[in-house]
Order: structure tokens, then sequence, then C-alpha cells
């Protein structure tokens, strides 16, 4: 299979739990690669820690596994010198939105070139389950055993009012979705963000009572609704998948070089 | 175009962690898990290719080889 020429097959089979989200998530970015056929050489994948920032080590392209929160920062550094590679940056909830939220919001306004994934599965599911900006209230969590008493941001929401040029939410049980979105995301030029709802049936799961990888993805089929839709309008409390900022905006490292230019550089 | 037609399942037994995800979603039943919790194809002449087992596996444990 051509997923396969992209990932690192000595490392398999992998770290993540039976039924783990960010397993699907993997398989659907590669997907995505795969129809936009480029070049294993000209891929740069840079991630922080956590279950999530694993990633990077199963994918066969340029990677670098750095800083819990900071793989953004480091993320921006490679794509200043190299602006021709194509950068993706695969973050957990809490490394991108909890340590890392400051590198998020700055890389977003700068409209860097690059594509922001989040797997979102409203947990810290490398530590053992605390907590995350994302859990939400009433959930549960280990250093929440009653109840969350903290609201969770909305990361389209966010990511709008921060200035990212695309951004765009699907789920794990959406898998076509996810790799179209993915694929326009690694297009589209400027700060992409995808946010892809990622079931963590060890930590999440268990401690909410949420059953099995399968139910839980159930449960994203069941909770979520393409936007726009007539069910949104009779049910709010649906979350929206989809498309939901697509635009043109000047983007950083092309700016940076006019700066470079009016320096009188590069001569 | 025609519509794709299944040659084999490849499922790599050594990376299925038994999840059940493919079984579970597969719309026409083809898959089961069998006594070790390894996925196996029990009904592929069921089998329409439409490949939602080989994308929802997060362990990229089975793949549906289609005639070309
Ligand atoms: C600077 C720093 N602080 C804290 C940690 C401990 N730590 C490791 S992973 C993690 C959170 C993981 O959660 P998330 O980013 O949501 O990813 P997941 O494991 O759920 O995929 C934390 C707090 C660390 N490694 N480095
Ligand atoms: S702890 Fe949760 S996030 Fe980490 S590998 Fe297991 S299921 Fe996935
Ligand atoms: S989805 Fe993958 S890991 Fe899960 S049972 Fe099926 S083949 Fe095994
Ligand atoms: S390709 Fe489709 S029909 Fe065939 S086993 Fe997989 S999910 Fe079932």
């Amino acid at each position: 299979m051509a997923v396969r020429d992209y990932i690192r097959d000595r490392f398999f089979p992998h770290m993540w739990c039976p039924g783990c989200g960010h397993g699907i998530v993997l398989n659907n970015m590669l997907r995505a690669i795969e129809t936009l056929e480029l070049s294993k050489n000209d891929i740069v994948m840079v991630s922080g820690i956590g279950c999530s920032s694993r990633i990077s080590g199963y994918v066969d392209f340029h990677t670098l596994h750095t800083i819990h929160g900071r793989a953004l920062a480091f993320a921006t550094g490679v794509k200043m010198s190299r602006p021709e590679l194509t950068l993706i940056v695969p973050m957990g909830d809490g490394d991108a939105l909890a340590i890392g939220g400051n590198h998020f919001i700055h890389a977003a306004r700068r409209n860097i070139d690059m594509t922001a994934i989040i797997m979102n599965n409203r947990i810290y599911g490398m530590t053992g389950g605390q907590y995350s900006p994302l859990s939400g209230y009433g959930a549960r969590a280990s250093t929440a055993p009653y109840m969350n008493i903290d609201q969770d941001f909305d990361v389209v929401q966010l990511s709008k009012a921060a200035g990212a040029t695309f951004v765009a939410r699907s789920t794990t049980y959406h898998v076509q979705q996810m790799t179209d979105i993915i694929r326009q995301a690694i297009s589209h030029k400027g700060f992409s963000v995808v946010e892809i709802l990622s079931q963590c049936p060890t930590y999440f799961g268990r401690q909410n009572k949420l059953g099995t990888a399968v139910d839980m993805m159930t449960r994203y089929k069941d909770t979520t609704t393409p936007i726009g839709s007539k069910a949104k309008k009779q049910n709010p409390d649906l979350i929206e998948r989809g498309i939901f900022v697509q635009k043109e905006m000047p983007e950083y490292c092309t700016e940076y070089e006019k700066v470079i230019e009016r320096a009188g550089g590069g001569a | 175009m025609a519509k794709p037609k299944l040659k084999e399942h490849r499922i790599e037994r050594d990376w299925c962690k038994g999840c059940g995800v493919c079984v579970h979603f597969c719309p026409k039943k083809v898959l089961e898990m069998d006594e070790s919790e390894k996925a196996v194809a029990v009904r592929p002449e069921d089998c329409i290719a439409c490949k939602l087992c080989e994308y929802r596996c997060p362990d990229l444990a089975i793949e549906v080889i289609t005639e070309s």
C-alpha cells in the first residue's frame, strides 16, 4: 500500500493503546499526503510531547520530536529558514492549547504557512488522564474526580479569532472527510488549523464511562453534523464538522522576503 | 468507471490490537474477531471494497487489495 511507503514500519506495531484515535489520524493524514503526491523529502513534521506527538516517530519524513507545547516555535524556525518545505505540526489538545496556547495564537496571527493538526482527545493521555483546556465543564479526569468546572475552548472560534486563514474540524469516524480536509489544509498557503476529535478510550473514555473505541466513534457520528445542516438548526448542541475558514491573507515568510529585499539583503 | 473488485484483505496480525473498529463499522459484516482477538475476513464474498475498514484501522493493520 502506498501509505506503507510513508511510514517507518520497523517501529510498528505502534505504542498507542488499542482503539486510540491517534492511529486513525496518522492513517488518514498519510492518505492526504499520498493524494497530494508530495515527496517525502519535502515534508517536515514537527511535534512536541504527548501520545499524539509520538506520531512524528512513525512517519518517514524529516521529523523533529521537540518540547511539550513548543512544536510551532520549532516549526516556525524551520519554515523561516527553508520556506519551500511543507510543514505539518500534529499536536495534542494539551500540547497545543494549554502549555502551547501562546505559540498557537501567535503562529495563527502571523499566518505562517504550516498545517497544525490538533488531535483532540479532551485529556492528557500520556501522563495519565489529567484534564486539559478541552475537557469541558462536567467532564471527569484523574485531576477532576468529581467533575471539571473549567469551561473548554472552542478550537474553531479560537483559531478564527487568532487569525488562522484555514480552519476545519472532523473526527476519527469521518475518515473520508478527514483526509479531504487535511489535503486542503496542507495545500492552503497560510496557517491552517485542523481539529480532529480523537478518542482516548484508556483515560477519557474510561473516566467518563464512554465505553469502547467503537462506542466513542459512534458518538462522534451521532453528536456531529456538517456545517450549517438542518439538523444543527433543530439541535444546536450538535458539533459542526467541515471547513469554517478558507481565505487568502499575506503569508509570513513571503512578507519576510520583502523585508530582506528592502534591507538590500540577498545581494 | 467500474467498481473495484476485491482481491483479498491483507491483515497484519502482529499489528492488529483487536479493537474491533473494522468489524463493527463494516457495512457488510465481512469481518470478525478470531479466538486470538485479531480481525479476519470471514465473508469476503460480501465485501464491496469500500475500504472503510482500512481507513478506520488505528493500527494500519488492514489493507483491502482490489483487482486493477
Ligand atoms: C514542559 C513540560 N511540562 C509537562 C510535561 C508532561 N507532559 C507530557 S505529555 C503532557 C500532556 C499530554 O497531553 P496532550 O498534549 O493533550 O496529548 P495526548 O497525550 O493526550 O495525546 C504533559 C503535561 C512535559 N513533558 N514537559
Ligand atoms: S493513553 Fe489515550 S491517547 Fe494515549 S495512546 Fe492510550 S488511548 Fe491513545
Ligand atoms: S481496526 Fe485494525 S487493529 Fe482494530 S481490530 Fe481491525 S485490523 Fe485490528
Ligand atoms: S472494504 Fe468495506 S465491505 Fe469490505 S471488509 Fe472493508 S469495510 Fe467491509
